[in-house]
């Protein structure tokens, strides 16, 4: 799980391009979204891509990313439970 | 109908332009056929997260403006009006070459959304909260003179007071490679400033954003009036020297009014004739100047002529670095340009001190 | 300086037919032109509808009389069809009588050849003819080209899916400052796979019909098309005793400045957009008899835009449908598609059916025209809202 997230982390700053970002800046239990982290929905896109890509999931409904990509916690959680690669 | 002026500049260019404050004094020479822009620090400008989906033109036309608007002494604009012949081409490039890279799959939506035209308008206008009127013009060498044609219109007839306008192109890889293969691109590298005299066809290849405040309001800071701008689909080699006096005519101005003539001339052997028609002929007399080795050749590039003559009539000087013949002024009153791209999508634009 | 801004021709093609009066027969005959894909091969052929045209870029090419050198991208051949339409519908036998511009809309542009030859330019001298079109303005200097517009004022906008509504815009504003006696107006798009893959990529594709402002609709169906227009001062209506199809007499275009593709929640810049255009026509809500709506049946777009439309005309509103559900979402065409509409709906005072409503959404109470109507109409407002929060509105009216 340590490693999921340290690598979601990674991921999600190469993906986003969140230059001035490092993986010690984000919290696993920081809000990814809004005010946290300030992501919108494009990145949410984003992110579902991922999920595919990297973790054989799929998401049909853009509104189901918002409560998985809730916070590095909760994306880890989410990854681990219904990855198919 | 009011008068429509120039209040503010800002230009990102392959110069060190961005400053405002020097007009060329230091030229810097290329010797290649592909010359970047001199970039400034974008982070002074703009907010980190909300330059982490924001492509090289975007960046380019956002700073840009803001150093526009500042110089205008400006927060916001009633309308933004850009041009661009290819848009934010790096991410179009990027977007086709994943389709047929990972057949479709994959994509993800950010190259996609930044290869739209109006993106850097929409961000521009994004980043000021300006809810007016947002166009963006993509024609080829008449973009930028598209954007000036429109919002002097609005101006003239009081339907806006303050217009932001700008021109904004980005280079991209594989545009560049292709562009090479149809020659458009000279095949050869070559010195800048010895760019006229290559004899060879294609050009030197740039980018850059150019942006301005216009107004129908003069203030201090005010560089020029805009007097006339004219775009034509098509010219013949025959017909520039009849379109340019009648132009003329039409704004009931003289050859011997003009006090210099800025032209687009690109060193392309093929298409340079065309400027040849007024520089060797009517304006044999004028300043002559001219500045794609400097900015290099792109669908925007226009733009540059028209900072280079607003910078011209503001500070009444004209740096060496742009003269083609030695025919220099006292004063600088008026000034003319006159632009192309391989024979098609003319300009001519009517410049005057104030 | 002219006071009105008349249309006197129109030519459109689309996926619900190849000229005005195929449109029109479609449109009151509820006919569809929405199916599967089969032009353009795409793993995604299963799982989208599209408006697509029949015919092959061969068939339009023959159809222009271009040689087998051409380089047109298929942006370029529908455009040049429909504008020689509107041409020869206005009665112009020689365009260069009077001063005449075109300003036409794309956002795809050369694309369509650009995708199929990207690798191939490098290595196949053949395709390197596409080179030249890929750019936005390519495909409006060869309609200038095949309507003889020379030595004139012609230029192309790309704001995305508002492009065309505000080249009927700027195009209207030209001739009312007297800088030109004659313009043509209109938009052109070609499906393409760059389209498909980027609205993909958005989540907003609907796997079925679009269904417009329904509670359930799932996306939009991406379309092809082009449509022009002319319009003419006052001194070319009456010196040639034009016919004259309608007036535009309102325009308004405003930036919803909230993000990079969403529409914000309260359709500020659709709002702004309209309020704009009723004060160009010197309107008040209650003088429009019929609004085409953008509704492209995303769920951004249409809760948005219902929102502006409540905004702006509260309890005096009158019919409204969108016709996405006829032709598809055909960007950068759908202000100059939705333009022709509304001309033959004051034609024929008839009321166009919002076709696939099922369900009413639950965040108003507003529903749209259902039925094909018939009504007395005077005026028409027509809504194209866009990407970068571009938003438009134009007015046409049977009086100047």
């Amino acid at each position: 799980m340590e490693v999921l997230k340290q690598e979601l982390k990674e991921n999600i700053i190469e993906q986003l391009n969140l230059e001035d970002i490092t993986v010690e800046d984000i919290a696993d239990n920081d809000v990814l979204f809004g005010d946290g982290l300030g992501l919108d929905s494009i990145d949410a896109l984003e992110l579902i891509v991922m999920l595919d890509k990297n973790y054989g999931i799929k998401l049909t409904d853009p509104k189901e990313g918002r409560a998985i990509f809730g916070s590095i916690e909760v994306m880890a959680k989410y990854i681990t439970e219904h990855r198919t690669k | 109908m009011s008068k429509v002026y120039i209040n503010g500049i800002g230009s990102i260019s392959s110069q060190k332009t961005f400053g405002n404050n020097d007009f060329l004094e230091k030229i810097l020479v290329y010797t290649n056929n592909v010359i970047p822009v001199v970039n400034p620090d974008y982070k002074e400008y703009i907010d980190p997260v909300a330059a982490r989906r924001m492509a090289k033109g975007i960046k380019m036309g956002v700073v840009a403006s803001r150093i526009a608007l500042r110089d205008a002494g400006l927060e916001n604009v009633d309308a933004i009006i850009t041009g661009t012949g290819m848009g934010c081409v790096r991410d179009s490039e990027k977007f086709v070459s994943a389709i047929i890279d990972n057949d479709e799959k994959y994509l993800t939506p950010t190259s996609f959304i930044q290869s739209t035209h109006n993106t850097v308008g929409g961000q521009i206008a994004l980043g000021l909260q300006c809810k007016g009127y947002n166009f963006t013009y993509v024609h080829a060498s008449i973009s930028f003179e598209s954007t000036l044609l429109d919002a002097k219109l609005q101006l003239e007839n009081d339907e806006a007071n303050t217009i932001l306008i700008g021109g904004v192109d980005e280079q991209g890889e594989h545009t560049i490679a292709i562009h090479k293969l149809i020659n458009h691109i000279k095949l050869e590298k070559i010195e800048t400033t010895k760019l006229l005299g290559s004899n060879t066809a294609g050009t030197i290849f740039g980018e850059g954003a150019n942006f301005f405040v216009v107004s129908n309001k003069k203030q201090d800071s005010t560089y020029a009036e805009v007097l006339a701008v004219e775009t034509y689909n098509t010219l013949l080699e025959t017909e520039v020297l009849n379109t340019v006096i009648l132009f003329l005519k039409d704004n009931n101005i003289s050859v011997e009014n003009i006090d210099a003539i800025v032209l687009g001339n690109n060193g392309d052997i093929q298409y340079d004739m065309f400027y040849n028609k007024l520089s060797s002929g009517l304006f044999k007399d004028t300043q002559q100047v001219y500045y794609k080795h400097l900015c290099g050749e792109f669908n925007t590039a226009s733009s540059f002529g028209i900072w280079l003559a607003s910078k011209i009539l503001k500070t009444q000087k004209l740096p060496e670095a742009i003269k083609i013949n030695k025919k220099s002024k006292e004063n600088y009153r008026t000034i003319l340009l006159y632009n192309q791209y391989r024979g098609e999508n003319h300009s001519l634009t009517l410049l005057r001190k104030c | 300086m002219s006071k009105g801004v008349a249309i006197t021709g129109m030519g459109i093609i689309s996926a619900i037919g190849n000229n005005v009066t195929e449109n029109y027969q479609s449109l009151i005959n509820g006919k569809k032109g929405i199916s599967r894909i089969s032009k353009i091969k795409t793993i995604h052929q299963g799982d989208i509808m599209v408006g697509e045209i029949a015919s092959t870029n061969l068939e339009l090419e023959k159809q222009l009389g271009l040689t087998s050198d051409n380089n047109y991208s298929r942006t370029a051949l529908l455009g040049a069809i429909a504008a020689k339409q509107a041409i020869e519908h206005a009665g112009i036998l020689d365009i260069t009588t009077y001063k005449t511009g075109l300003i036409s809309a794309t956002s795809v542009g050369g694309m369509d050849r650009t995708e199929a030859y990207y690798y191939d330019y490098l290595k196949n001298k053949d395709v390197q003819k596409y080179i030249e079109g890929h750019h936005a303005g390519d495909s409006t200097q060869k309609i200038a080209e095949q309507l003889g517009i020379k030595k004139s004022l012609v230029t192309t906008i790309s704001t995305a899916c508002s492009s065309a509504a505000n080249a009927i815009m700027f195009g209207a504003r030209l001739i009312k400052s007297g800088k030109l006696d004659r313009v043509v107006v209109g938009g052109t798009d070609c499906l393409s796979k760059f389209t498909i893959n980027g609205f993909k990529t958005l989540m907003i594709l609907s796997d079925t019909y679009n269904t417009p402002f329904d509670e359930n609709r799932k996306g939009l169906n991406l379309g092809e098309a082009a449509a022009f227009l002319v319009l003419e001062s006052d001194k070319v209506v009456t010196a040639e005793s034009r016919d004259v199809l309608a007036y535009i007499k309102g325009y308004g275009n405003a930036n919803d400045a909230y993000h990079q593709t969403a529409s914000s929640e309260n359709g500020d810049g659709a709002t702004l957009a309209m309020q704009k255009a009723l004060e160009v026509a010197k309107f008040i809500p209650a003088d429009i008899d019929y609004i085409n709506a953008h509704g492209t049946a995303t769920g951004n777009n249409d809760l948005s835009e219902g929102r502006a439309i409540l905004r702006v005309f509260g309890d005096k509103l009158p019919e409204f449908s969108s016709t996405k559900a006829y032709t598809g979402h055909t960007l950068a065409a759908a202000g100059a598609i939705e333009a022709v509409y509304a001309v033959l709906a004051l034609q024929n005072n008839i009321i166009y059916p919002n076709l696939n409503f099922e369900t009413q959404m639950k965040e108003f109470n507003i529903t749209p025209q259902l039925q094909l109507k018939k009504k007395e109409l005077q005026s028409v407002l027509s809504n194209s809202l866009g990407f970068g929060g571009n938003c438009s509105s134009l007015i046409f009216s049977k009086k100047q």
